[in-house]
């Protein structure tokens, strides 16, 4: 799990060529949010998967986007919240650049909303190693979803045009 | 928006009988003769809530029930316990609690007014305890979150039951709010979520299967039925920290009397439900 971490840590500060030798994938620090909270450019460099996207909306060790948020698609997945704005028609009301840029880090564009950045490493109080309470240090910290991940949810989202 | 989620909840689940937002109109009566303010006016200090709310008033209806009549209580088999350890001698000096105080009863009204500062330091009654087994027993402390130590706090606030909590936050205590005010506001660890984020912003809507509280400390310790013990508030703060993924505090650090202190005032008013029964 070390190693991963190291290894993932790598490839992020590197700003590396992703495996592919095409694709570049951008670390968390790097992330280039217009004005608006926006993220033009897939963070991973390549197209998100809806299917895959699908199950990190609704995996609780993952995205767990249903814990804030009800969409009547994924009603098959038991329990969705009431914290955030149900999200039925959202991939017609919005944007992939501004999908991109809330799931990111929705602070951009709602400042003191609730819902939590999914792709940041930095600047946090108290981190801690996942959910065990124990102290993570920052630099050992990896983003709560991968770059792919977070164009993975923004495909889904994007599929999400009947209101 | 709000119905859309119930009938779709509905369909989904065996549904338990509650699932509207908010709190419910239920009023909590025990043994028929013991009147709960389970919902008043938030204290002063406390600007964001105009009325504040009992952590029962947003369980379901069989939870709800379980702390209506003391037979059902599964926390009063440890409120017994207690009445049992209250009279065991224990530590050097061969005394138990029974050899200073006549009866437990003589602590009526002590929990609505814990914790409080003695001798400038914040006291908890898990303080009062360890300090008072220490000195005149010469025994060992309790563990904070301990079976013997909770069941005790719980029979100490069973004799305030139904007393409006009134815990001090001026003068003396005021440092000691005000930090534990900045640690509520805080917003902790990766997910960057404060109390306030869940307990002030959110109460009444669900998360995920939870449906939030304003998380009042008012019916602590409570007997929690998916662990089947009675849970302190230091272990209840460390578990709401830790969901944000967050290194926590310790149990009985000075952040988290701190934090209790704060926590409590914001159910001044409220009146003592010790022990209550949660999920
Ligand atoms: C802890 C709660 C929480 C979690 C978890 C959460 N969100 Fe949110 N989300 C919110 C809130 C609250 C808002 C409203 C923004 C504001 O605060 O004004 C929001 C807004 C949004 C919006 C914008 C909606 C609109 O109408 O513009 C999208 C899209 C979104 N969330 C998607 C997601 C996805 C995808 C995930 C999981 C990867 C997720 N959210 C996880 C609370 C949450
Ligand atoms: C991510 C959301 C979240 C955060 C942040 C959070 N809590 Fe909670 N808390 C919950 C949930 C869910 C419950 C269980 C349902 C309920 O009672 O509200 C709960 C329960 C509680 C309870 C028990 C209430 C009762 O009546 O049994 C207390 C006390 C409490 N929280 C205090 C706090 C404090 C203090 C903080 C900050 C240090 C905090 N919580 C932060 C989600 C949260």
């Amino acid at each position: 799990m070390r190693l991963t971490t190291i290894t993932a840590a790598l490839a992020l500060t590197a700003g590396a060529a992703y495996a592919d030798g095409h694709a570049k994938m951008v670390a968390p620090g790097d992330v280039a949010f217009s004005e608006y909270g926006e993220v033009d450019a897939s963070l991973s460099g390549k197209p998100g998967d809806p299917e895959a996207g699908r199950a990190i909306m609704i995996s609780r060790g993952k995205g767990n986007c249903i814990a804030c948020h009800e969409v009547t698609a994924l009603n098959d997945a038991p329990f969705h919240g009431e914290v955030g704005p149900m999200l039925d028609g959202i991939g017609s009301n919005r944007s992939a650049e501004e999908l991109r840029g809330i799931v990111a880090n929705a602070k951009m564009m709602f400042p003191e909303t609730v819902m939590p950045a999914f792709y940041k490493t930095s600047g946090f109080i108290r981190p801690g190693n996942g959910y065990t309470g124990k102290a993570a240090k920052e630099e050992d910290l990896s983003p709560i979803l991968t770059a792919q991940e977070i164009e993975d949810v923004v495909a889904y989202l994007m599929t999400l045009t009947d209101s | 928006m709000k119905f859309k989620a119930l009938t779709a909840m509905a369909a989904l689940l065996v549904a338990p009988a509650v699932m509207a937002g908010g709190p419910d109109d239920d009023s909590l009566v025990i043994n028929e003769e013991l009147e709960m303010v389970t919902e008043t006016a938030a204290p002063d200090h406390l600007d964001a809530l105009d009325t504040i709310y009992s952590g029962w008033r947003f369980r379901t209806d069989e939870t709800q029930s379980l702390q209506m009549d003391d037979f059902d209580n599964p926390a009063m088999i440890f409120v017994d316990q207690a009445i049992d350890l209250f009279n065991t001698v224990d530590g050097s000096e061969g005394k138990s609690c029974s050899s200073c105080h006549e009866n437990v009863e003589e602590f009526k009204g002590l929990t609505a007014s814990m914790p409080k500062v003695i001798d400038g330091k914040l006291t908890t009654m898990e303080d009062l305890l360890n300090g008072h087994r220490a000195e005149a027993m010469g025994a060992d402390p309790w563990k904070w979150s301990g079976p013997e130590m909770q069941a005790m706090i719980a029979l100490i606030g069973v004799q305030s039951r139904g007393m409006p909590v009134n815990v001090a936050i001026d003068g003396e205590a005021a440092p000691f709010w005000e930090q534990g005010k900045e640690m509520y506001y805080t917003r902790f660890g990766q997910l960057e979520l404060s109390c306030a984020s869940c307990h002030e912003e959110n109460w009444g809507n669900y998360i995920r299967a939870d449906h939030l509280s304003q998380g009042q400390i008012n019916g602590f310790p409570t007997y929690r039925l998916k662990q089947a013990r009675l849970i302190s508030k230091h272990n209840r703060f460390r578990g709401c920290i830790r969901d944000t993924r967050a290194e926590t505090f310790a149990e009985g650090s000075d952040e988290f009397r701190a934090l209790e202190l704060y926590v409590a005032s914001r159910g001044n008013g409220l009146t003592v439900e010790t022990p209550a029964v949660r999920q």
